[in-house]
């Protein structure tokens, strides 16, 4: 890390002044690539403004490049969170991705929270009280990263369905929380590990118990290393399809805005203006969270690679 | 608090308050589970209206771990000394080991075992399954797909690309640098299946002569080029699939890179040039082996991703067209044939498939001993 402050990306981009040729073809080819990321993206926004019959007639393009011309509308989106415009063609009446919306919420943020919370409490004692095998305990949860989720899926189905916890919220949190717990567990342990100890020494000759010192000491100060992690689990659980088909895929009212998307794929493959204005709505979300906390999820990213 | 004033000496009256408290958090414990399972009853049968519902559960869950996790840490305080120090670490570690055992090693275990059974896993059949998982014709196309198109195509190009991005956008205006990253790096928070929907629409296909709506045919036809049905031709189809994954990937290549980059001492580079070496020798010699960990941290974890590839599939074709793989093939067996036997047999040979890249990968891990 030293390194990189000795030298910031302006000194470097400073400093490559001098090769001015080569440095024009490094934005003509970033500037290509950027262009080629984003262009998907914009159509889909661009086509889900757009009303049913212009999607269906011509490229979304034409309305960039004419947009005096063009006719913009919130109707695509009224239709897919279930409030239609009088008229609206009554294929289209059920969608309904506000319970999506709020489905994967009620999915997303506990499956969140949990596995943190299990994940930090795991990682302190790893870290900070001796007992016999925890090495080996901690190298028994971190090697079940292993494990592909596909593996767990037909024994934890029909446990849930004995137990009827199949279709519930709990059920897909739990199973969140089972499929993430050992990188979570990973990553907070390093983090928790390399908290110095005499923060918390003065504190155990107090007679602080271990939860005191989880609570009061260690949680605040795992802020960073909790943040990262949570950015990443979010965008885990909310984009997640598997898990949610398996488990929730039993009651259309049940299901996350992922299920409703692709079931919206499959009945409406070709009205390219609702299945854009659905895409969207189920992107929102995500991307608002990815740039408000980029910084955290950029960190649990690199975790570690930068230092070999 | 009224014992700190008894004159009996702090030593015994706190013993016995604490055996007195210690009664009392057990039974509060016991009534908070009673309560949270009623309240799981309850909210997963009432009729409330959805909204409602949602919040309370998220409410519930997260309160309710935290509510257990409180009362039980308090309640092995309570317990004598040598009680405590064996109860302490069980509070700490246990929920995670028992939530691993019961999501991650014992499933593992029961599939290996239904492998091994017929599709309702009542009679042994031997290794009737794993025939299929290494013959069928659906699996060797999977075998192909995910280890030609997805693993190659895939990881290599997503790799590259990350590569290109991070090494040419440290050379240029910080805030030219940002806002590049920034698009490359988009995709990483869009869902799988909201890909397919963007990518499914550049694929769009409309006969020729009639006004193309997909970027890509009109691209085509612009150029006088006659439209294709990309998602139908066998095998290339498989390559506009691997496409929104490495557009989905080099985000992640990249920003990993890009951290990697700017840590490789300046002076490094700066001395390399003064000995005359060109921008590509420079990458290669000096660059390049500087990363080496860091490319194959990456790629690793990329190849994990295309090896267990199920949405993108799912979503754009379902599996037909040739484009099948492995996930989905156990998924369809599971969920369209209910034939458990098959679909155990598909997810071990998964796991056997992944796991000498992830041993790879987590000896890699364990070697960076600092993260964050």
């Amino acid at each position: 890390m030293s390194v990189s402050t000795l030298t910031s990306p302006r000194q470097r981009a400073g400093h490559h002044r001098r090769v001015k040729p080569g440095l024009v073809l490094v934005y003509a080819v970033l500037i290509f690539l950027a262009v080629v990321w984003i262009t998907p993206t914009l159509g889909l926004l661009v086509s889900s403004f757009r009303p049913a019959e212009d999607v269906a007639a011509t490229g979304w393009w034409t309305a960039v490049a004419h947009p005096g011309e063009a006719e913009f509308t919130l109707r695509n989106y009224r239709a897919v969170l279930g409030m239609p415009e009088p008229g609206e063609n009554p294929r289209f009446k059920n969608i309904n991705l506000q319970t999506g919306v709020i489905n994967s919420l009620a999915v997303a943020v506990p499956a969140t929270a949990i596995p943190i919370f299990i994940a930090a409490v795991a990682a302190y004692g790893f870290a900070w009280i001796k007992f016999p095998g925890r090495r080996w305990l901690f190298v028994f949860i971190v090697g079940l990263m292993s494990v592909p989720l596909q593996v767990s899926l037909i024994p934890v189905l029909q446990d849930y369905m004995k137990i009827g916890l199949n279709g519930t919220y709990l059920g897909v949190w739990l199973a969140h929380a089972g499929f993430g717990l050992p990188l979570a567990v990973y990553l907070l342990y390093n983090y928790i590990s390399s908290l110095p100890r005499d923060i918390f020494e003065s504190a155990f000759i107090d007679g602080a118990t271990h939860f005191t010192i989880f609570t009061r000491l260690i949680l605040p100060l795992s802020t960073p290393a909790l943040a990262s992690f949570a950015t990443f689990q979010f965008l885990w659980t909310w984009n997640d399809l598997l898990v949610a088909l398996v488990f929730l895929s039993a009651d259309a009212g049940n299901q996350v805005l992922t299920q409703k998307l692709l079931g919206m794929m499959g009945a409406f493959g070709q009205d390219w203006h609702m299945l854009t204005a659905g895409a969207f709505v189920s992107m929102i979300i995500p991307l608002i969270v990815f740039f408000l906390l980029q910084r955290y999820f950029v960190r649990g990213l690199t975790a570690g690679s930068v230092k070999q | 608090m009224q014992h700190a004033r008894e004159p009996r000496g702090p030593r015994r009256s706190r013993s016995e308050s604490s055996a007195g408290r210690g009664l009392l958090i057990a039974f509060a414990t016991v009534v908070a589970f009673l309560l949270l399972w009623q309240s799981f009853l309850f909210l997963r049968d009432a009729p409330l209206p959805q909204y409602l519902r949602a919040l309370l559960a998220v409410i519930w869950g997260v309160g309710g771990v935290i509510l257990l996790f409180s009362l039980f840490a308090n309640l092995v305080e309570q317990f004598p000394q040598v009680w405590r120090r064996r109860l302490v670490p069980l509070v700490f570690v246990g929920p995670a080991v028992l939530v691993v055992c019961g999501y991650l090693a014992v499933p593992a275990l029961r599939t290996l075992v239904s492998s091994f059974y017929d599709a309702n896993g009542q009679n042994f059949v031997g290794l009737a399954n794993y025939a299929y998982a290494f013959t069928s014709r659906e699996m060797l196309i999977s075998f192909r797909n995910n280890f030609l198109f997805w693993l190659v195509f895939g990881t290599g190009f997503s790799v590259i690309f990350g590569l290109i991005v991070a090494v040419m956008a440290d050379r240029t205006h910080p805030l030219f640098e940002k806002i590049v990253k920034a698009i490359i790096f988009m995709p990483m928070a869009i869902s799988m299946v909201g890909a397919s929907v963007i990518w499914k629409f550049v694929f769009e296909y409309r006969p020729p002569g009639a006004q193309q709506v997909g970027l890509l045919n009109a691209v085509l036809t612009a150029f006088g080029g006659s439209p294709k049905p990309w998602l139908l031709q066998q095998p290339w189809n498989n390559l506009f699939l691997v496409a929104i994954f490495i557009w989905l990937q080099t985000g992640f290549a990249m920003v990993v890179f890009s951290a990697a980059i700017k840590a490789v001492p300046e002076e490094l580079l700066e001395a390399a040039r003064i000995d005359g070496a060109n921008e590509l020798q420079v990458f290669f010699h000096i660059t390049l082996p500087n990363i080496k960990g860091t490319v194959v941290t990456v790629s690793t974890t990329i190849i994990l991703g295309a090896l267990k590839i199920f949405d993108i599939v799912q979503s754009m074709t379902g599996g037909n067209y040739g484009t099948q793989v492995i996930a989905n093939v156990q998924y369809t067996q599971m969920f369209r044939q209910f034939n458990y036997g098959r679909a155990a047999a598909v997810a071990i040979v998964l796991f056997v498939v992944v796991l000498p890249i992830m041993i790879y990968n987590l000896r890699d891990f364990s070697k960076r001993t600092e993260a964050f």
